[in-house]
């Protein structure tokens, strides 16, 4: 092999820098271009990001989970993430996704579990008595979660029917109408999606 | 039993269709890499062409092993200092909404050796950091091209073992460019469209600020997601251009995009195993291959899941319902999303560790011992399990040459593989390939684990588990894979430094014996078999080449695990915590 100057240029060097120009060029400018430009055109609500208005105002997207304390809301997942500099836990910093990586022989884990437990009794004293939904007291992964489990939503039904003045009945039958199943009947789990319930129930009193 | 009768379903879908997808993926490629006309032609034919005239390449003109790896690592290093230069410069370019400063200098330097080895380990959060400019053009471009030159070096191996009495394995430029323009490409277009009408996003918009009914300000980081989500998948890159990777709703927003990034992950490098058995004119050399990956992947599911779905048993004790049932999935459910349940993580799981994808849609620290050390000892394995675009061929390859040494020894024969006897040098060089590894592993971890600069870094697990970090750690990295225990620090000089070393180590101190091998034995002349032949297609050789595969891992990492993952498994159960 000739490993002379000229020879390592002409067939290494040019093409190697011709070569990265042009494929960034088609693949970090013009692909992503197209698909965003097929995406808009096609799919403007999902592009965008799924975003749900009520009464013409913006009040969050479908897919990203959000930070419910009132009890006449259904809650969400317990969420690990940070506020943007990493200082403290922010629940639902939709800027900074993330899970708690906490180990499962971690004490850290079991404490928070165990005051997860004995906080939702505390909020949901007409709950049926017992273990409760493991979704309910366990962080998700992306810290983002939209969804809850049927268990978990089920649970909360006494409290949210209790703090609008509804029936149990009236609740449990919203719930089970906004189940979404498995894809095909096999792929997935069954769950809520919590922004979906809490906005039909806010319909529901108009 | 902890598994459900749904989970059996969905695996024996899943895998069903990993097999549909084989053959018809597995001859185009054929077709593809040498060079004929595919039913694509007709678009890319042209821009195919305009490429090769504008970089002055001839692609008639073939390279043997030592132009293929100059080539190679001329490229990836021109991509690697671009990638580093974007990262640092960011702040002034265009198509940054949310005004992300310059990444710091060590933390630019992991992730260009991240991205350019296959790996994207990520030691930063993709909303917090990178601009939309350097999502695109900097980390989505090395999702192309990583890809494409495994799928490269893995033809070129193939055609040393095809070929007989000849000096050349390819051109490198060419089987780069077909391989991004008639294989990734027109995929990832489809795909990132299919993904886009389920909720992923695609858009330059700022971040979203929304009021909640709640009363409460969230703020939305939005992107061109899909464009970026499908290449991460389909070349087994796994750099999330969100911190929580295929867990957030953006990335992998239902149970069919699940399915479909999980297909993407395996299909290529299942596909090239068929695609090797074409090019050396045997397709049962290559279901060979395939049906001892399949082994390995049904045991490592057959591990992980119960383990999972079992749940945690230190929870259960506090009144946490870890059950399965019609309503809710159960099981350990920390660092998991609804929507996906055990079923549909694990088997993401062990997709992405069996391959060395590393994207995760379920976060592995918090997995239990037992379903965590799944994905580690997948990784250790060599991800031969289908494997990476194009490196699970040639690792899958280094244990079948292997494989027919040892039985070679077992009878007293010159080994031989497709014709070809393997003699010394040819041994040394696949033996210098699989030794790689464990000792840059094993040797960063234990340095890790006694320096207080590596001890620093345990910020949110200790004990055992704390090891089982450090050594998924340099694991991964070494192994091009990119997924974490994500609890470790991982952004400090020590961990940026020592393990973008041990993801170059991984890439391209692994790939130059694999040339070299190929380059070996192009130059051989084909032996027709005799009756003292091993055959390397039936069962017998299956079950050896997985014995194989499983017995070297074991014994190069079993001391190391037991102090991990398996001792955390028993003070588990015996009710300690740390």
């Amino acid at each position: 092999m000739h490993l002379s100057l000229k020879s390592l240029l002409r067939e290494y060097l040019r093409p190697a820098l011709m070569l990265t120009l042009l494929l960034t060029i088609l693949l970090g400018l013009l692909y992503p271009g197209v698909v965003t430009a097929l995406a808009q055109l096609l799919f403007p609500y999902q592009a965008n990001g799924s975003l749900r208005y009520a009464d013409g105002r913006l009040v969050g997207s479908e897919l990203i989970g959000q930070y419910w304390t009132s009890p006449k809301y259904f809650h969400g997942r317990p969420s690990a993430t940070l506020s943007n500099d990493g200082s403290h836990v922010q629940p639902y910093n939709a800027e900074n996704s993330g899970a708690s990586n906490l180990g499962p022989t971690n004490k850290v884990l079991v404490q928070t579990v165990q005051q997860r437990i004995a906080e939702l009794k505390r909020e949901n004293p007409d709950a049926p008595p017992g273990p409760v939904p493991a979704d309910l007291v366990t962080a998700s992964g992306s810290g983002l979660d939209p969804d809850i489990s049927i268990a978990a939503a089920l649970y909360q039904v006494p409290r949210v029917a209790k703090a609008r003045g509804l029936s149990q009945e009236t609740v449990r039958q919203l719930v089970l109408s906004h189940v979404q199943g498995r894809f095909l009947g096999i792929f997935g789990e069954p769950h809520v999606n919590v922004l979906d319930l809490n906005l039909a129930l806010d319909a529901l009193k108009h | 039993m902890f598994i459900t009768f749904n989970s059996f379903v969905q695996i024996a879908l899943f895998l069903a269709l990993v097999l549909a997808l084989t053959k018809p993926l597995g001859l185009y490629m054929t077709r593809v890499f040498n060079g004929e006309r595919t039913w694509l032609s007709p678009v890319f034919a042209p821009l195919e062409r305009f490429l090769y005239r504008a970089c002055g390449i001839d692609p008639a003109r073939e390279q043997r092993w030592t132009g293929y790896v100059i080539a190679m690592l001329v490229f990836n290093l021109a991509g690697m200092l671009l990638l580093y230069g974007l990262e640092r410069t960011q702040q002034w370019l265009p198509l940054n909404p949310q005004h992300l400063g310059p990444v710091e200098p060590q933390l630019a330097f992991n992730t260009a050796a991240s991205f350019t080895t296959n790996t994207n380990w990520q030691n930063y959060a993709g909303e917090q950091t990178m601009s939309y400019l350097t999502q695109m053009v900097g980390l989505a471009y090395h999702n192309f091209i990583s890809a494409a030159t495994g799928m490269a070096l893995a033809v070129a191996l193939v055609r040393g073992l095809a070929r007989h009495s000849a000096e050349h394995l390819g051109n490198f430029w060419v089987d780069l460019t077909r391989a991004t323009l008639y294989i990734l490409l027109p995929i990832c277009l489809v795909g990132a469209l299919v993904l886009v009408s389920q909720g992923v996003v695609q858009n330059f918009n700022p971040y979203t600020v929304v009021h909640t009914l709640d009363g409460g300000l969230q703020v939305i980081a939005q992107g061109p997601v899909a464009s970026q989500e499908i290449i991460k998948e389909l070349g087994t890159n796994g750099g999330g251009f969100f911190n929580a990777n295929s867990a957030h709703p953006y990335e992998n927003p239902t149970a069919l995009t699940n399915l479909i990034e999980m297909l993407a992950i395996i299909s290529i490098g299942a596909a090239m195993f068929y695609m090797f058995g074409r090019m050396v004119g045997d397709t049962r050399q290559g279901w060979a291959l395939w049906a001892a990956a399949a082994i390995l992947f049904v045991l490592g599911l057959a591990v992980a899941l119960p383990a999972e779905q079992g749940g945690n048993p230190l929870l259960a004790h506090l009144g946490d319902n870890q059950q399965a049932s019609a309503l809710q999935p159960g099981g350990n459910m920390e660092g998991k999303e609804v929507r996906f349940g055990i079923t549909d993580s694990v088997l993401f799981t062990v997709t992405t560790t069996a391959t060395s994808c590393g994207a995760v849609n379920s976060f592995l620290d918090s997995y239990t011992p037992l379903g965590g050390l799944v994905p580690l000892a997948n990784i250790a394995l060599g991800e031969v399990i289908f494997g990476g675009v194009g490196s699970g061929l040639y690792g899958m390859l280094m244990f079948a040459i292997l494989t027919v040494f040892i039985a070679g020894l077992m009878v007293g024969r010159t080994p031989e593989y497709l014709g070809k006897k393997i003699e010394r040098k040819e041994v040394m060089m696949a033996a210098l390939a699989l030794l790689i590894s464990p000792a840059t592993v094993l040797g960063f971890a234990a340095v890790a684990s006694v320096l207080p600069q590596g001890l620093a870094s345990l910020t949110t697990n200790t004990g055992p588990h704390g090891l089982s970090e450090i050594l998924y750690l340099y694991t991964s990295s070494n192994g091009n894979n990119g997924s974490a225990f994500a609890g470790l620090a991982g952004n400090t000089p020590f961990y940026n430094w020592t393990g973008a070393l041990a993801m170059l180590i991984g890439r391209f101190a692994f790939l130059i014996p694999i040339l070299a091998f190929g380059g070996s034995l192009v130059g051989k002349r084909v032996v027709p078999a005799g009756p003292g032949t091993f055959p390397t297609t039936g069962p017998l050789f299956v079950s050896l080449l997985v014995g194989v595969i499983l017995i070297v891992g074991a014994l190069t990492y079993f001391p190391a695990y037991a102090l991990g993952p398996i001792v955390e498994h028993l003070l588990m159960l015996a009710g300690r915590t740390f």
